[in-house]
C-alpha cells in the first residue's frame, strides 16, 4: 500500500513540474516565489500572483506552489479555497460583480443581480455556457456612498439600476 | 533624515505651491465616474486657458460627500469651494470659473452642516493632500510626532500618553489602547510585532479604505510610534484585496518613506527600526477577528483560537504582537503631537475623541463623516445627513453591521459612544451606519445578516457553523409566511446558544441583527407568523397530532 502511495505521488510531481517546464508563466511565478524566499507565510501572496497570472487556480498549479514551497497540498488546498477571492473555476470573458454589502442591498442590489439572472439564465459564481459572462457577488467593495455600485471586469460603476446593468451585459453577450 | 532635513522639505514644498488649487477627488467612489478624466482634462484645461502657472491640480483622497460624486474642491484666495456631480466635460468651464467666468457646475456648500459639525483628526488630511507625495504629508506637519517620540520621549511615556488621552479601539470592541500598549510592551521576548488591521469586512463601511486611500502616511507613522512604544521592529498592514486602490497607494507610501528614511534602519538617525510589509486579505470576514487575522498573516487559513493567551503575549508566530485598527493607529500623530489630555477632551466621559462614521443608505447625504463621540444620532442622520429621500420617514438605523444592530427611529436621540449603543443591543462597531426608512422589511434586513454570517462562518466551531444554517433557515420559513410561534421561539432560543457558545466574536454577535430587530420590530416577525395546528387553543388545550393509520 505505502511504495504505491508514493509512487502516485512522485509521478502526479513529475507530471506537474514537466506541465509547468513549458509554460512561461510557471517561470513568472518562481520568482514571485523566489522573492519571498519561498517563506511559508507568503502563501497567500503567491496564490493572489498565481491567480493574476492565470485567471484562476487549477489544481496543477496548487501543486507546482505546493512542490515550490515544500508545503503538504492540503494545506495550499485549504488556504485556497477558505478565501472567496480564490478562484478555483476558470472565468469567462467579462465579470459583472455585484455588490451585495448592505448599503448597496438596501438600495436595491438584490433587484440588479436577479435581473441578471434571469436574463442570462446563470446564478451568482457561475459563467455563461457560452463563456461570455462570469456573474459574481462581492461582500462590500466600500463603495456605499455611491450605492447600488457594480463592478463591470474591474471597473466600479456608480448607482446601478436593474436597467442600466443590463443594458451594459447587453454589449458583451 | 533630521528634523531639520523634515522642515526643509516642508518649507520647499509649501513656496512651490501655485496660487489656486484645484483638489480632484480621486477615491474609489468618485473614481468610479471617471475622476481620472477630470484631473486630466482640468490639466489640458489650464494649459490651453493659460493658467498653468497659477492653478496646481492636485490629486487628493476622500472628500468625505461620496454620494454627490465626483467632487472638485479649490482653495483660491484664502477661501474654499467645491463643486458637485463634476463631469468630464465640464472642465472648460471650471477652469474660467477660476478667472471670474460663469460655470453651471453645481456648487456644493462648505458650510453645510454635514461639514460644520464634523470634526477631523482621524481625517484632517483627507481631501487636502496628495496620497500619492509624501512631501505633501510632511508639509502639513507629518512625521514630526514619530520624530518628537523617537528623541524625546520614552518608550513608556509613549504608552502613557496615548492610556491618558482615553483613546480605545476603534475596530467595534472598544479596548482601551493605551492598555493594550502597556501590555504588549511589558511582554518578555526579543521580537515583537505590530499589525494594523485594515480588512474591513463590515458590508456597509469604508472608513479604513478612506482613509487607507486618501492619507496612507499617518497610518503608517501611527504604526511606527506603537512600535517603537512596545519595542516592536516588525509592522504588518493587513488589507482587503477588494481594495485595489487602497493597497497600491500604501505601497507608494512605503517606498517614499523608506527612501526619505523614515521607515526602514536608524529612523530619525536614532537605533530604532521599523519595517512595515502589505500582506493582502483574500475576502474573508471573519479575518477581521484578531486571531484570524493572524493566522492569515501567517499564511494560513484564517480560523480563530480560544484566548487566552491574548495577541499581547502570544501572537505571530508565538511573539507579543500589538494589534490596532487603521482608525486607531491613524489617530496616533495627533495625541502625540497635542497631547493625550488635548484628546481625553474630546468626547464623552468613557469614549473619548472622535468616530468616523460610513453613513450610508436611505438617506440624502451619503458619504463619510468624523464626529466628536457622543454626539446624539439625530445630529447625524437628520442635521448632517438631511434625513430619508423622497419624503420618506427613517425607520432604524443599523449600526456595527453583521455584529450590531439596528436602533429604531425612537432611540434616534441617543448619544453615540460605545455605552450608550451596547444598552440598545447594538454596538458602535468600527463605523457603518445604513438608515433605513419605513419601506424597509426588518426581517429581511435580519435574514440579510444572517445569511453573510452563514457564508461567513469559518466552520471551526459548531454552534457557529450550524447554529447560523438553522437561524438563517428558520428566518427563511418566516419570511415565506411558513413559520408559526414555536419556529419564533426555537429561533430565539438558537440565538441565545449561539451567543453564548461560540469561538470567536463572529458567531457570539452574528444574532445581535436578529435579537436587536426582535426587541424592536418583533410586530413584523409576528405579522409574519402563520397559526400553528399543534399550539395551544384559545380554550388553553393542545391539539393533539392525529395519528395516521393505513
Amino acid at each position: 500500500m505505502l511504495p504505491t502511495l508514493s509512487l502516485k505521488k512522485e509521478t502526479n510531481a513529475e507530471r506537474v513540474m514537466q506541465h509547468a517546464s513549458g509554460d512561461k508563466r510557471f517561470k513568472i511565478l518562481e520568482v514571485h516565489m523566489k522573492k519571498h524566499q519561498f517563506r511559508h507565510d507568503a502563501l497567500i501572496e503567491i496564490l493572489h500572483k498565481a491567480q493574476e497570472l492565470f485567471g484562476y487556480l487549477e489544481d496543477d498549479l496548487l501543486l507546482f506552489v505546493s512542490i515550490k514551497l515544500k508545503l503538504p497540498p492540503s494545506r495550499v488546498y485549504g488556504v485556497a479555497t477558505f478565501y472567496h477571492f480564490f478562484q478555483l473555476k476558470p472565468q469567462g470573458e467579462h465579470t459583472c460583480v455585484v455588490c451585495l454589502g448592505t448599503a448597496c442591498y438596501v438600495k436595491g442590489a438584490d433587484k440588479i443581480i436577479n435581473a441578471i439572472q434571469d436574463k442570462c439564465k446563470i446564478k451568482s459564481g457561475e459563467t455563461t455556457a457560452d463563456n461570455k459572462l462570469s456573474l459574481l457577488t462581492a461582500r462590500c467593495i466600500g463603495a456605499c456612498g455611491i450605492a447600488p455600485a457594480v463592478t463591470y471586469d474591474g471597473h466600479v460603476a456608480a448607482k446601478q439600476t436593474p436597467e442600466a446593468a443590463l443594458g451594459k451585459i447587453s454589449t458583451w453577450i | 533624515m533630521q528634523l531639520d532635513d523634515l522642515n526643509e522639505i516642508a518649507e520647499k514644498h509649501k513656496s512651490s505651491r501655485k496660487k489656486i488649487i484645484l483638489r480632484t477627488c480621486m477615491s474609489a467612489g468618485c473614481m468610479s465616474s471617471q475622476a481620472d478624466v477630470i484631473k486630466k482634462n482640468l490639466e489640458a484645461e489650464a494649459k490651453a486657458q493659460g493658467l498653468e502657472a497659477d492653478v496646481e491640480i492636485r490629486r487628493v483622497g476622500c472628500m468625505g460627500f461620496c454620494g454627490q460624486g465626483p467632487l472638485v474642491g479649490v482653495d483660491q484666495n484664502g477661501g474654499h469651494g467645491l463643486w458637485e456631480f463634476v463631469k468630464p466635460e465640464d472642465a472648460p468651464a471650471i477652469i474660467s470659473a477660476l478667472k471670474g467666468g460663469e460655470c453651471k457646475v453645481q456648487r456644493g456648500d462648505p458650510k453645510h452642516p454635514f461639514f460644520a459639525k464634523q470634526m477631523h483628526i482621524v481625517r484632517a488630511n483627507g481631501g487636502i493632500i496628495d496620497p500619492e507625495r509624501i512631501e505633501d504629508y510632511i508639509a502639513i506637519g507629518g512625521y514630526t510626532a514619530l520624530h518628537q517620540a523617537l528623541t524625546e520621549m520614552q518608550p513608556a511615556q509613549v504608552v502613557e500618553e496615548v492610556t491618558k488621552s482615553g483613546l480605545r479601539g476603534r475596530g467595534g470592541a472598544g479596548f482601551p489602547t493605551g492598555l493594550k500598549w502597556g501590555t504588549v510592551a511589558k511582554s518578555p521576548g526579543a521580537k515583537k510585532y505590530i499589525v494594523c488591521n485594515g480588512d474591513e469586512g463590515d458590508p456597509g463601511a469604508f472608513m479604513d479604505r478612506s482613509v487607507l486611500e486618501s492619507d496612507p502616511h499617518i497610518v503608517l507613522e501611527g504604526m511606527a510610534i506603537a512600535a517603537y512604544a512596545v519595542g516592536a521592529d516588525q509592522g504588518f498592514l493587513y488589507v482587503r484585496a477588494e481594495y485595489p486602490l487602497a493597497i497600491s497607494r500604501l505601497q507608494v507610501a512605503i517606498k517614499q518613506a523608506k527612501q526619505l528614511g523614515l521607515l526602514g534602519a536608524g529612523i530619525f538617525e536614532t537605533p530604532f527600526n521599523f519595517n512595515v510589509d502589505i500582506r493582502i486579505g483574500a475576502g474573508a470576514f471573519v479575518c477581521g477577528e484578531e486571531t484570524a487575522l493572524m493566522a492569515s498573516v501567517e499564511g494560513k487559513r484564517g480560523t480563530p483560537r480560544p484566548r487566552p493567551p491574548f495577541p499581547a503575549e502570544s501572537g505571530l508566530w508565538g511573539c507579543p504582537t500589538l494589534i490596532n485598527n487603521v482608525e486607531t493607529f491613524a489617530n496616533i500623530s495627533a495625541i502625540i503631537n497635542r497631547g493625550g489630555e488635548w484628546y481625553a477632551g474630546i468626547g464623552t466621559e468613557k469614549s473619548k475623541g472622535t468616530k468616523v462614521f460610513a453613513l450610508t443608505g436611505k438617506i440624502k447625504n451619503n458619504g463619510l463623516i468624523e464626529v466628536p463621540m457622543g454626539i446624539p444620532l439625530r445630529q447625524i442622520v437628520e442635521e448632517m445627513g438631511g434625513g430619508a429621500p423622497d419624503g420618506r420617514q427613517i425607520k432604524s438605523v443599523q449600526t456595527g453591521g453583521p455584529s450590531g444592530g439596528c436602533i429604531p427611529a425612537d432611540y434616534l436621540d441617543t448619544p453615540v459612544d460605545y455605552e450608550s449603543l451596547t444598552k440598545l443591543g447594538s454596538i458602535m462597531g468600527s463605523g457603518g451606519m445604513v438608515v433605513m426608512d419605513d419601506s424597509t422589511n426588518m426581517v429581511e434586513i435580519a435574514k440579510f445578516y444572517m445569511e453573510f454570517c452563514m457564508e461567513e462562518s469559518c466552520g471551526k466551531c459548531i454552534p457557529c457553523r450550524a447554529g447560523t444554517v438553522q437561524m438563517f433557515n428558520l428566518l427563511e420559513k418566516i419570511t415565506q409566511r411558513k413559520a408559526t410561534a414555536r419556529d419564533l421561539a426555537k429561533l430565539e432560543e438558537l440565538c441565545d446558544m449561539v451567543k453564548n457558545t461560540s469561538l470567536c466574536g463572529l458567531g457570539q454577535t452574528a444574532p445581535n441583527p436578529v435579537l436587536s430587530t426582535l426587541k424592536f420590530f418583533r410586530k413584523e416577525y409576528e405579522a409574519l407568523l402563520q397559526p400553528d395546528p399543534f399550539g395551544p387553543r384559545s380554550d388553553g388545550t393542545a391539539k393533539q397530532p392525529e395519528l395516521v393509520t393505513k
